[in-house]
C-alpha cells in the first residue's frame, strides 16, 4: 500500500507532506493563517445554520442572494475561466498555452470545491439538495441545470487532472474536451439562472448568459497569470522558457479579454440608461450606492487598471504581472457583487408607486455572511499554497506534452524533432543555424 | 404596476357606436375563455343596457384549467388598511413575525379630488404560468393539478431561494420553522382541505374588499365579478405573462351591487343630452 504510494507520487511528481515540512516557516505560517481563517469561516457558518440564517444573515425577503452567493459566481466563474483558458492549449493544441495546463486544471477544482463550501451555507438545506435533485428533479429549472451541470464539470475536470497526471494525453485531452463543454453550458446556464427570472429587469435577457462566458475567460486569464506569477515568487525555478512563452500568450489573450468586457459594461451602461427599470439600478452603479463598487473596484481595479499595467508589462515583467492581475481580481470579485446584489434593490412594486417601494432596497453583508464567504475563499488560498509545494509546483515533466521524437529547445521554448541519429544539441544547432 | 396611464375619472366616453360586434365578442371571449383577464385598465362601454352581459359567455367556461378554479377579487376602494386580513392569515397559518404571505400596500395621490390613498392588498397570485414553479429545482413548489393552487412540498424544498426572487409578485418568504419557503396557499392547509369555503383574509374582511371562489362556478361572486363590464378588471404586472389569479377591480359599490343582484340598469350616455 505505502509502496505504491510512493509509486504514484513518484509518477505524479508529487512531493508530498516532505515538501511542506521543508518550507520556510513563513510559508508554513501563512497556511496556517488560510487554515484557521477557514476553521473560524466554517465555525461562524454553523453557529449561523444552528441559530437560524435569517437572524444572522443580511439577507432578506427581498434581497435573497448576498455575498454568499456573489463569491459563489466568483468561485465558478473563475473556475470556469481556467479550465476555458487552459483548454486553448491541451485541448485545441495551441502550444503556447501548454505549460499552464496542470496548475490551471489544479485550480480550476478547488475554486470549484470552494465555490460549493460557499453556496453550502447559502442554501437552506444543502442536505435535500443531494436527494431531491435526483429524485425530484425539475427539468425547467435553470437551477437544476446549473447543480446537474457544475457536479458534471467537477467530474470531469478530476478525471482530466488525473489523466495529466498520468501523462494519458488523448485521454486527458478528451476528458478536458468534455469538461470544457460542460464547463460552458454550466456556465451559460449561470447567466440564464439570472437572466430567466423576467420579474427582475436588471437581469432580464440573453446578456448575462454570453457575458458571464467572456467574462470567465477574463477571470480564467487573470486567475491563471496571478497563480502563476505567485507560484514564480515562492519558486522561482518554475519559470522556464516555455512558461515565459505561456504567460506572454496569455497576457495577450487577457487583454483582448479586458477590452471585450469594457465594451459589454459600456453597452449595459448605455442600454440601461433608456429603460425606466433599469435605469434606477444603472444610476446607483453610476452616482449612487454601489458608485463605489462600480467605479473603484470594478472599472479600476477589475478592468482600467490590469488592461493598463497589462499592456505595459509586455508580458514578461511579472512583478507587474502579479500585482495587476492580483488586484484585478479583487475587481472581479465586486463586479460579480455587482450583478448579483443590485439585481434585487428595485421592490418588484416599484412600478405601482406604493409606499412601500418607492425606497431602493438595502443590503449590507452580515459578519456571518463575510465568515462564511472567506470560508470558501480561505479554502482555495490555502489549498493553492499547499498544491504548490506538494505537487511541486505543478512542474511538466520533459515529456509530459511533447511529442515522440521531439524536445523543447532551451533556447528558443518551442518544440524541435530530431532527425534520425541526430542528438538534442545538433538538433537545436539545425534549428537555429544562421545562414 | 403597468397599465395604460388613464385617469378613469376624466375619461372620455367613447360612445358605442364606434365598438363592433366583433370587438365585444373578442372582448368577452378574452374575459371568459382563460384566467389572466386583462381590460386593460379602461372601462369599454359596449351595450346600453347592462346588467346579465355575461350570461352568453357560458360556452367559454369549461376552458378554465382547473376546477374549482379558485381565485380572488380584490375590490380596492373597499380597503381600509385595517389588517384584519393579514392578522387572520397569520394566525390561521401560524405565520412567524418576520415573515407574511399577504400585506396591504399603500398608494397615496397628490392632487385627486376624491381620494388622496388608496389600499392594495397583495398575496401570491397563484398565476396559471407561474414562475416560481418553472424556478424550483425540486420541485417543491407546485400547481395543484385539481385547484390550481400553488403549494409546497416542504421536505423537497432546499432553499436555494430561487422561487424568492423569480416571484414577481414578492409572495414568497423562506420560513425557519417549516425549513422551507412559506407562501399563501389559498389556506387550503388550514381551511379548504377542511370543508371551509372561504380562506382566512376574506371572511376575516369585514368590507367585503376581499372576494374568494370559484371561477368555474357562474352562480359564484368571484366569476360574477370577472364576468361583466360595467367594471374594469386588471392584474397586477400583466407584463410579466403569469396569468394570474387574483383580479383586481375598483369595487366602486353602486356598480357592483348591480353586477351582483342581477339588476338590469340604464345606461346613459352623457355626451347626450336628454
Ligand atoms: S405570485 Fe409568485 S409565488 Fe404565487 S404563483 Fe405567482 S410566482 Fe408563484
Ligand atoms: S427555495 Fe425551495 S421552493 Fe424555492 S426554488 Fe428553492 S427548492 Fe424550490
Amino acid at each position: 500500500m505505502i509502496g505504491s504510494m510512493v509509486n504514484i507520487s513518484k509518477k505524479w511528481g508529487f512531493h508530498g507532506v516532505d515538501a511542506l515540512k521543508k518550507s520556510s516557516p513563513g510559508y508554513l505560517m501563512l497556511m496556517g493563517s488560510f487554515a484557521l481563517l477557514a476553521l473560524a469561516g466554517v465555525a461562524v457558518g454553523l453557529h449561523g445554520m444552528i441559530t437560524g440564517y435569517h437572524n444572522v444573515y443580511g439577507v432578506s425577503r427581498e434581497v435573497s442572494w448576498g455575498i454568499l452567493i456573489s463569491a459563489y459566481v466568483f468561485c465558478v466563474v473563475t473556475s470556469t475561466g481556467l479550465c476555458i483558458i487552459s483548454s486553448i492549449g491541451h485541448v485545441f493544441g495551441g502550444e503556447a498555452f501548454m505549460p499552464i495546463a496542470k496548475r490551471a486544471v489544479f485550480m480550476s477544482i478547488i475554486f470549484m470545491l470552494g465555490g460549493f463550501c460557499i453556496i453550502f451555507f447559502d442554501i437552506e438545506n444543502p442536505f435535500r439538495m443531494a436527494i431531491y435533485n435526483v429524485f425530484s428533479p425539475n427539468l425547467s429549472s435553470n437551477m437544476w441545470w446549473m447543480g446537474t451541470l457544475y457536479g458534471a464539470y467537477l467530474v470531469f475536470m478530476v478525471i482530466e487532472y488525473y489523466f495529466l497526471l498520468e501523462q494519458n494525453h488523448s485521454l486527458s485531452r478528451l476528458m478536458g474536451f468534455f469538461g470544457l463543454v460542460v464547463g460552458i453550458a454550466a456556465h451559460s446556464n449561470l447567466g440564464a439562472v439570472f437572466g430567466m427570472l423576467h420579474g427582475r429587469p436588471f437581469w432580464y435577457g440573453p446578456y448575462l448568459p454570453i457575458y458571464f462566458i467572456f467574462s470567465a475567460a477574463m477571470s480564467g486569464g487573470c486567475a491563471i497569470m496571478f497563480v502563476t506569477t505567485l507560484a514564480w515568487k515562492i519558486n522561482p525555478e518554475i519559470m522556464n522558457q516555455r512558461m515565459e512563452r505561456a504567460m506572454k500568450a496569455i497576457c495577450q489573450v487577457t487583454i483582448f479579454l479586458i477590452s471585450t468586457i469594457i465594451f459589454f459594461t459600456i453597452w449595459k451602461i448605455v442600454t440601461g440608461m433608456v429603460s425606466h427599470d433599469k435605469s434606477i439600478v444603472i444610476m446607483s452603479m453610476v452616482t449612487g450606492d454601489y458608485a463605489i463598487n462600480f467605479w473603484c473596484f470594478e472599472v479600476f481595479l477589475g478592468m482600467v487598471l490590469p488592461l493598463y499595467l497589462l499592456i505595459r508589462s509586455r508580458g514578461n515583467n511579472f512583478n507587474m504581472i502579479m500585482w495587476a492581475t492580483g488586484l484585478m481580481m479583487i475587481g472581479i470579485f465586486f463586479m460579480r457583487y455587482d450583478i448579483v446584489v443590485p439585481g434585487q434593490m428595485v421592490s418588484v412594486y416599484h412600478s405601482m408607486g406604493v409606499e412601500e417601494a418607492i425606497e431602493l432596497i438595502k443590503y449590507t453583508p452580515s459578519f456571518h455572511e463575510i465568515m462564511a464567504a472567506l470560508f470558501g475563499l480561505s479554502v482555495i488560498c490555502f489549498a493553492y499554497f499547499a498544491g504548490e509545494k506538494m505537487l511541486n509546483g505543478h512542474q511538466l515533466e520533459k515529456h509530459e506534452i511533447v511529442p515522440e521524437g521531439g524536445y523543447i529547445c532551451p533556447g528558443c521554448g518551442a518544440i524541435h524533432f530530431m532527425e534520425e541519429g541526430e542528438t538534442e544539441e545538433e538538433a537545436m544547432k539545425r534549428h537555429h543555424k544562421i545562414w | 404596476m403597468k397599465f395604460p396611464d388613464i385617469n378613469l375619472n376624466t375619461l372620455k366616453n367613447e360612445g358605442t357606436e364606434s365598438v363592433t360586434i366583433k370587438e365585444r365578442r373578442n372582448f368577452l371571449k378574452m374575459g371568459l375563455a382563460i384566467t389572466g383577464v386583462y381590460a386593460g385598465g379602461k372601462i369599454l362601454s359596449l351595450s346600453s343596457t347592462f346588467g346579465v352581459a355575461y350570461a352568453s359567455g357560458s360556452d367559454f367556461v369549461e376552458k378554465y384549467p382547473y376546477n374549482p378554479h379558485y381565485s380572488m377579487v380584490i375590490r380596492q376602494s373597499l380597503c381600509i388598511d385595517c389588517e384584519k386580513c393579514v392578522d387572520a392569515c397569520n394566525k390561521t397559518n401560524h405565520v412567524p413575525e418576520y415573515g407574511y404571505r399577504t400585506r396591504i400596500l399603500t398608494r397615496k395621490y397628490q392632487d385627486q379630488l376624491d381620494k388622496k390613498v388608496e389600499f392594495i392588498p397583495v398575496l401570491c397570485n397563484h398565476c396559471n404560468d407561474a414562475p416560481c414553479v418553472r424556478a424550483c429545482p425540486t420541485r417543491a413548489t407546485y400547481k395543484d393539478p385539481v385547484t390550481g393552487i400553488v403549494r409546497m412540498e416542504s421536505k423537497k424544498c432546499i432553499g436555494c431561494k430561487t422561487c424568492m426572487l423569480a416571484c414577481p409578485y414578492d409572495a414568497r418568504y423562506f420560513s425557519a420553522e417549516r425549513h422551507a419557503i412559506d407562501k399563501c396557499d389559498f389556506c387550503w392547509e388550514e381551511r379548504l382541505s377542511k370543508g371551509e369555503t372561504q380562506t382566512g383574509c376574506s371572511s376575516a374582511c369585514p368590507t367585503g374588499a376581499r372576494t374568494f371562489g370559484n371561477l368555474t362556478d357562474p352562480e359564484n361572486i368571484v366569476f360574477k365579478l370577472v364576468h361583466q363590464l360595467e367594471e374594469s378588471v386588471w392584474v397586477l404586472r400583466p407584463e410579466d405573462g403569469t396569468k394570474p389569479n387574483i383580479f383586481y377591480m375598483k369595487g366602486n359599490m353602486v356598480s357592483v351591487d348591480n353586477i351582483l343582484k342581477g339588476q338590469k340598469f340604464t345606461y346613459t350616455d352623457p355626451a347626450k343630452k336628454s
